[in-house]
């Protein structure tokens, strides 16, 4: 079942219709939203305004978006300078560029030079498709990752992300925001909780922890429900914010289960797996499994299909856990 | 600030040439060609032309100057020195562990340092966020000034950032290109030819003016024109002559990366208090 205080849309993962809506639609109304409440939110764009969703904004507030063109190492300098003047800038391009493009200037103008500039990276994981593996980026949770100073969300749906981008522009730290492409089930109701830096148990167990990141959450409640069938009593820990990673709740459920799960639609090497490989193997050492990309790039494809070859839904992760407990 | 002659301002620039070359002896390592070719326009920002107080470095209505080639912050150090920012004593801490005068600078290290820079061609895409915040909080009569190397300019982000600035016609920049002909590997126009300059920065929809950059006088008239300039970005071309003052650095693109020791200092701080040997020092 789901925790309670989560107020999850259900608890029949397996039955339940659920909605559909990409995350980056959660952004673009949060950051109106946030443009509404804060008159130094301002946004900059590298030719995608539509495909990242800052077209809402930029209707709202003409006179407060600016068109960078496709220049993403400008997108993020001019940020830079923006926050130093006391704006609250989001910059926004698909994550393949931004960050892909763009590292030594976010470390250097952004990090280094402490601007509360925030990167949104649209179009991560392998659910981008069929444009193939070009534009499905996969390093961005590392690359950003590893930057002091930086914060690094992961949102889960399209009302989780509403949320984060709100909180995003009262935080006066740089992040990076990332967010899918495709139309992702939609499992948080307005009432559940979102801080940046909590992670959140969404299903209590006992046999295994899950923890999962971003579109890969929903995969990760089917899974446990489908465990449940075959008596495996699966928790699965939502991990919204990767950087500063909740270690109190983690390692409180990896002392409990013994056993973790990771699963990320992103290179494992350095992404949530590597992150929670970092805490657990310092402080509880656990045994593990990382599921996500493996060192290998993604390819054209539908995004149902992709996700199946790659082993990114419940059914892999399923295999998975009785591979972990067995 | 008491505004300075003409004479005191070149004074002035000379005593900022000995702390640069006194800095880098001390800190065994760091640029030298850049600061003392530089050395006349820090002069003439800080003492003439930009709006600031250096008691009060967060002042919301200072202009701006930023330093996109941060490698050559010594020159930067010591005219903020000069101008009271902080005590000259501290210079000889420089390049040193716990220091606020970091071999590249570091905005939260010590006030009146706008950004940290180092890393080359970022510094006119800040100038921009900048330039189009102060338009958006309706400051009219501020600006941002953002000093930059000629080498730098083989970064395409700066090409990014000169697009940017001419398509929203941010006039509240004025940019400065250290033109010293000179890089890291050797002279600019072998390692990656950048003329023809200012057809290029023309061609970019920026207004251009070409100037002496070791002329204090002709420097600060650039500025004032440059801020007359509506509707369009100015992008000043500052001749310089790297190294300028002292004989054995002046034009030599050896000295771009390297200090002088003992010896070398000694005579470089003859060179520029007898104008190249041209006159008696007092200190003789
Ligand atoms: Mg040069």
């Amino acid at each position: 079942m789901s925790k309670s205080d989560s107020n999850l849309v259900t608890t029949k993962w397996a039955s339940y219709k659920f909605e559909t809506e990409p995350i980056r639609k959660g952004f673009g109304r949060g950051l109106k939203k946030a443009g509404e409440a804060n008159e130094h939110v301002v946004a900059g764009c590298a030719d995608l305004t539509d495909s990242t969703q800052m077209s809402l904004f930029k209707e709202a507030f003409p006179d407060r978006f600016i068109e960078i063109g496709v220049a993403e190492q400008n997108l993020v300098t001019v940020g830079s300078g923006l926050a130093a003047m006391g704006k609250i800038p989001f910059v926004s391009s698909y994550a393949a560029f931004s960050p892909g493009r763009n590292w030594e200037q976010i470390r250097t103008t952004i990090c280094l030079n402490d601007q509360p500039v925030k990167i949104v990276g649209s179009h991560a994981g392998v659910s981008v498709g069929p444009d193939g593996a070009t534009h499905q980026m996969l390093e961005d949770i590392a690359l950003m990752r590893v930057l002091p100073n930086m914060v690094v969300v992961v949102p889960g749906d399209s009302i989780e992300a509403e949320k984060a981008t709100l909180a995003l522009a009262k935080d006066s730290r740089p992040a990076y925001l990332r967010l899918a492409r495709e139309a992702t089930p939609i499992i948080t109701t307005e009432s559940s909780p979102f801080v940046i830096g909590k992670a959140y148990v969404y299903r209590e167990g006992t046999d295994l922890t899950i923890i999962a990141t971003g579109t890969m959450t929903y995969q990760a409640m089917v899974a446990a429900e489908k465990l449940a069938g075959d008596n495996i009593s699966a928790e699965v820990i939502h991990v919204p914010t990767i950087k500063p990673l909740d270690a109190v709740t983690l390692l409180a459920s990896a002392r409990k289960t013994g056993k973790v799960l990771t699963v990320e639609e992103a290179q494992i090497a350095g992404g949530l797996g590597g992150a929670v490989a970092e805490l657990l193997s310092e402080q509880a050492p656990t045994k593990m499994l990382r599921i996500g990309m493996k060192d290998r790039f993604g390819e054209s494809g539908k995004p149902e299909e992709l996700l199946e070859h790659f082993g990114l839904t419940a059914k892999h992760i399923a295999l998975q856990a009785y591979a972990l407990i067995s | 600030m008491p505004s300075l002659t003409l004479q005191q301002l070149e004074e002035k620039a000379v005593e900022i040439r000995e702390d640069i070359i006194r800095m880098l002896e001390h800190a065994g390592s760091g640029h030298s060609a850049g600061p003392l070719g530089l050395a006349d326009i820090f002069t003439a920002l800080y003492f003439d032309v930009l709006k600031h107080d250096p008691k009060k470095p967060d002042w919301d209505e200072r202009d701006i100057l930023l330093l996109s080639n941060g490698h050559t912050v010594p020159v930067r150090y010591a005219t903020m020195a000069h101008a009271g920012y902080f005590e000259r004593s501290e210079l000889m801490t420089l390049r040193q562990f716990g220091s606020r005068l970091q071999g590249h600078p570091e905005r939260d290290k010590l006030p009146g340092i706008e950004h940290t820079s180092g890393p080359l061609g970022c510094g006119l895409s800040q100038a921009a966020g900048m330039a189009l915040a102060m338009r958006m909080n309706k400051q009219t009569h501020r600006w941002v000034y953002v000093v930059m190397g000629d080498g730098e300019l083989d970064e395409g982000n700066i090409w990014e950032a000169a697009m940017l600035a001419s398509k929203y016609k941010l006039s509240n920049i004025i940019g400065i290109i250290d033109r010293n002909n000179i890089q890291i590997d050797g002279p600019t126009e072998s390692v990656m030819p950048l003329e023809d300059l200012k057809d290029k920065w023309e061609a970019f929809g920026w207004h251009v003016i070409e100037v002496d950059g070791n002329n204090i006088e002709a420097f600060i008239d650039a500025c004032a024109m440059a801020r007359a300039v509506v509707a369009k970005p100015v992008m000043i071309i500052a001749h310089t002559v790297p190294g300028k003052g002292v004989d054995f650095m002046e034009y030599d693109f050896h000295w771009h990366g390297a200090p002088p020791n003992h010896d070398q200092a000694k005579e470089a701080l003859h060179d520029l208090r007898t104008l190249k040997g041209k006159i008696r020092s007092e200190h003789e």
